[in-house]
């Protein structure tokens, strides 16, 4: 059955199955591959977009639950004025290592900043925490936000 | 057909292809005439094109190390440039195009190979642009210089850019031009940001799992739970009634289905529920595996090293101490999940992937398929993470036998929980290792015996000698001097496929020499910092111990449940200090806030990914060393996903401070060493924090029995 929901700004209509988590429905159906799959049980946030401002993991969403719905993924993201602060920041400080998990581990970060402008350490790896790196870009992800946090505010 | 290329390099890549005939094209054989051939491993190619723009195939795959980046900083050197002027491609998998020399991404060696030979081949092109614009300017080359893609003559002021130098330049290539000394370094040894981070933080870079092909379907398979185990039964008709599914493929020991995502091939896997004959290893568990390298390391093996007379050296001892180190199977778990996308048609098969070993992915899909390699191109991406398990072509071996039964393209994916469960893993170990001390404490007699499964045996084939160079690696010549060493190595093999793991040898072995030095300091009454400074006669470990010692404030008091601990090595040309904090939390959890690491790399080509590295590769190990371990249980890996295969989050990674110490030394390797040296530097802080001394990984777990 059709679902019909917005991507990144552009109404689509997708030919999937109800049930079909949203992660395959964006990249195997929609084409939009900036969404990452890292483990299919909402372990690692690679999946991470956002739904009316709340980061989903898409891989634990069925499609039809965001039927009608506004997806933000990160290729829609960082054309706002927040994702390009954050992916300003996360250039500026050199962040990424292999990359794999860094588009969920930014839409994680507005998420965050949506919810608190001005986080401290200890609210940034609390909002954090459900996403994995495994090459460790921790430090530098921690970093970037706060980076983005007062480039936001300035 | 498209031919989709990593993002970075698609424009560069599609400009490459169409002039390199009439480019200015440097093969970096030629440069290497100078360089004695024991140096090298891998080959490359650099081109100045015809309209002045430089391209740089890249020799080494970037799976996050930074080496697309460091490279470039090679050649931008030389031909004074900045490194996001040039333009970098990730080449298609060519062994004859760069032979001699292998095209493997592993073991630290990328900038170690490529140091001399990249920079004497852009030196060549630049001596030959120098001297094309010299002869048309009618003037000595000397006192010319590059600048932004020109060749400049500060005397006039005249300019002359690489595209009208090109063609000139091009029938006078020198082969023994001298590169930048190091006094005249505007690039290397500067912090310089990534090339890949524009695409990367926007969701357009791409790796191998988002390769598009049209007509493509995507699928996934089973593999025998248990190791060895055959494929008895499935059932078609369930898997093709979900709406989606295209085809469902049996191997004797594996299961595919083709559908038009790969969720509802996955709900088609299911559907067709697969069944087993477990066979042979259906009752084979972890403590098997355990006992087996314990009965190894009873008695010495195969001789890695043997110098001096041991039971001499000992009977002399004022004190003799043994003691018994075990390590477990590690899994790769790179956040890209297992991948390869392959499509065979009359005319031969194309593969994309991301992968370490382009080159033998090549080979092994012509075996396979039984092709010559003419008729196989693959196609290289950027990889969400290596850590060694981008070495093994198992990926692409399922695929193109899948891809050989279906007529379209087809997508492959590894589920994460196949990822893991048939991961081919880093060795199980055990070490037996003892030493004598003399009345001040120094080393007499060092053995050290070493039983896992020789990974190298695998590659080696009938040339295997009974010792796993890599396994030995950092044990055969360790920094503590002795009178008399005895090292040895027995391949004890199990089910288990095993494979490389960031941190290779060396890892294993520092976290037993490094742990078991603490013990001889303690025997011998000595702070651990002093004892290694009494004993090791290396000045860059000791340089880089006493730095690292110094930034982390050791010998600082600290609050009970808190300790300090160090490690150091001298592993891949890299002298490498770690101190890490230690606290203990009233539930036993081990807690490492921070880690202090100095290095002496050499020149530290790029300082800003040097310390991403340590960053990275502190953290990637201390996941491993807190948590790591996937068990045989009843012949299959126990564990599935990154619950049970823990990596830290943001809360739990350490704050990791680094002192780049930059020296005139050869280059080193610098992906390895900061993994390798986190397990020991915890386990002795946990000691100095708990007087436990836990000597096996994962230290948590150890810790919770001690």
């Amino acid at each position: 059955m059709p679902v019909s929901l917005t991507i990144d700004g552009k109404q689509r209509t997708l030919a999937v199955a109800e049930d079909m988590p949203l992660l395959w429905a964006l990249r195997d159906i929609a084409g939009v591959t900036g969404v990452k799959f890292g483990c299919g049980a909402g372990l690692c946030g690679a999946c991470s977009v956002l739904v009316d401002g709340q980061r989903l993991f898409a891989c634990q969403t069925p499609v039809a639950d965001v039927a009608g719905k506004a997806v933000t993924t990160i290729e829609g993201l960082t054309g706002q004025p927040l994702g390009q602060a954050l992916a300003a920041a996360w250039e500026e400080l050199d962040v990424v290592q292999c990359g794999y998990c860094q588009p969920g581990q930014i839409v994680a970060a507005a998420a965050l900043l949506k919810a608190n402008p001005k986080p401290d350490d200890a609210a940034i790896d609390e909002g954090m925490s459900g996403n994995i790196c495994r090459c460790g870009t921790y430090n530098r992800i921690r970093a970037a936000i706060h980076r983005a946090a007062d480039t936001i505010k300035a | 057909m498209t031919t989709p290329i990593a993002t970075p390099s698609r424009r560069a890549f599609l400009a490459g292809s169409a002039v390199l005939a009439s480019a200015l094209v440097v093969p970096l054989h030629r440069a290497l005439s100078s360089v004695p051939a024991a140096q090298l491993a891998a080959n490359g190619y650099l081109a100045v094109l015809p309209d002045g723009a430089v391209s740089l195939a890249l020799p080494k795959t970037e799976m996050g190390q930074g080496i697309m980046t460091a490279l470039t900083m090679l050649v931008a050197e030389e031909l004074g440039l900045a490194p996001s002027a040039i333009k970098v491609s990730i080449p298609p998998a060519d062994r004859a195009r760069f032979a001699p020399i292998d095209t493997t991404t592993g073991g630290s060696t990328s900038i170690r190979e490529l140091w001399k030979p990249l920079r004497q081949a852009a030196a060549n092109a630049r001596a030959a642009l120098v001297d094309a614009a010299a002869r048309q300017w009618k003037v000595m080359p000397d006192g010319l210089t590059l600048a932004d893609g020109a060749v400049v003559n500060p005397a006039s002021g005249k300019r002359l850019g690489f595209a009208a130098l090109v063609a000139d330049a091009a029938a006078h290539v020198p082969t023994d031009a001298t590169p930048t000394p190091r006094s005249a370094w505007k690039v290397i040894g500067k912090d310089t940001r990534r090339l890949d981070s524009a695409d990367k933080v926007r969701g357009t870079a791409q790796f191998g799992i988002d390769v598009k092909v049209p007509g493509m379907k995507i699928a996934t398979l089973a593999q025998s739970p248990v190791f060895g185990g055959k494929l008895a039964g499935h059932n078609t008709a369930a898997a093709k009634a979900v709406p989606g599914v295209a085809d469902v493929i049996a191997l004797d020991d594996c299961l595919f289905v083709t559908a038009d995502s790969l969720w509802t091939a996955k709900k088609g896997l299911e559907a067709a529920s697969p069944t087993w004959n477990e066979g042979a290893n259906a009752g084979l568990d972890q403590a098997q595996v355990v006992s087996a390298l314990d009965a190894a390391v009873a008695k010495p093996g195969v001789t890695a090293k043997a110098e001096g007379d041991l039971a001499q050296a000992r009977a002399g001892a004022a004190k003799t101490l043994e003691a018994l180190y075990h390590q477990p199977f590690l899994a790769h778990a790179t956040m890209e999940p297992g991948n390869c996308t392959a499509h065979v048609t009359p005319q031969g098969v194309q593969v994309w992937t991301g992968t370490q070993v382009p080159s033998d992915c090549r080979a092994a899909a012509a075996r396979v398929l039984g092709l010559g390699e003419d008729k196989v191109q693959v196609h290289n991406f950027l990889m969400g993470g290596g850590f060694g398990r981008r070495l093994e072509t198992d990926m692409v071996e399922r695929t193109v036998s899948l891809a050989a039964k279906v007529p379209y393209p087809v997508k492959l994916v590894w589920t994460r929980e196949e990822d893991i469960q048939h991961d081919m893993v880093r060795p199980a170990y055990a070490d037996r290792i003892s030493a004598s001390l003399d009345q001040a404490g120094k080393v007499t007699a060092w053995e050290h015996r070493i039983a896992g499964s020789a990974v190298m045996a695998r590659f080696l084939g009938d040339k295997f000698n009974g010792v796993d160079d890599d396994a030995v690696d950092g044990a055969i010549a360790p920094l503590y001097p002795a009178k008399a060493r005895l090292v040895t190595f027995k391949q004890v093999e199990s089910a288990m496929p095993t494979g490389w793991w960031r941190g290779v040898g060396g890892l294993r072995n520092t976290f037993v020499i490094e742990s078991f030095a603490d013990e001889l300091a303690l025997a011998a009454g000595q702070d651990p910092l002093a004892w290694r400074l009494a004993q090791i006669t290396d000045p860059r470990a000791r340089a880089v111990l006493q730095k690292a010692a110094a930034e982390a404030g050791w010998g600082k008091a600290l609050p009970k449940g808190e300790g300090l601990g160090l490690a150091v090595l001298h592993i891949w040309d890299t002298c490498l200090a770690a101190v890490a904090h230690v606290k203990v939390d009233a539930q036993k959890q081990i807690l490492v806030p921070q880690v202090t690491v100095a290095v002496d790399c050499g020149p530290a080509i790029n300082p800003l990914g040097v310390k991403a590295q340590i960053e990275g590769g502190v953290t990637f190990a201390l996941s491993a060393a807190l948590y790591g371990g996937v068990t045989l249980e009843k012949g299959r890996i126990a564990q599935s996903n990154y619950n049970d295969v823990r990596p830290l989050r943001m809360n739990e990674a350490p704050r990791v401070i680094t002192h780049v110490m930059p020296t005139d030394n050869a280059p080193g390797g610098m992906g390895e060493p900061p993994a390798a040296v986190i397990a020991p530097a915890v386990a002795n802080a946990l000691f100095a924090a708990t007087g436990k001394r836990v000597r096996q990984v994962p230290l948590q777990a150890g810790f919770e029995a001690a």
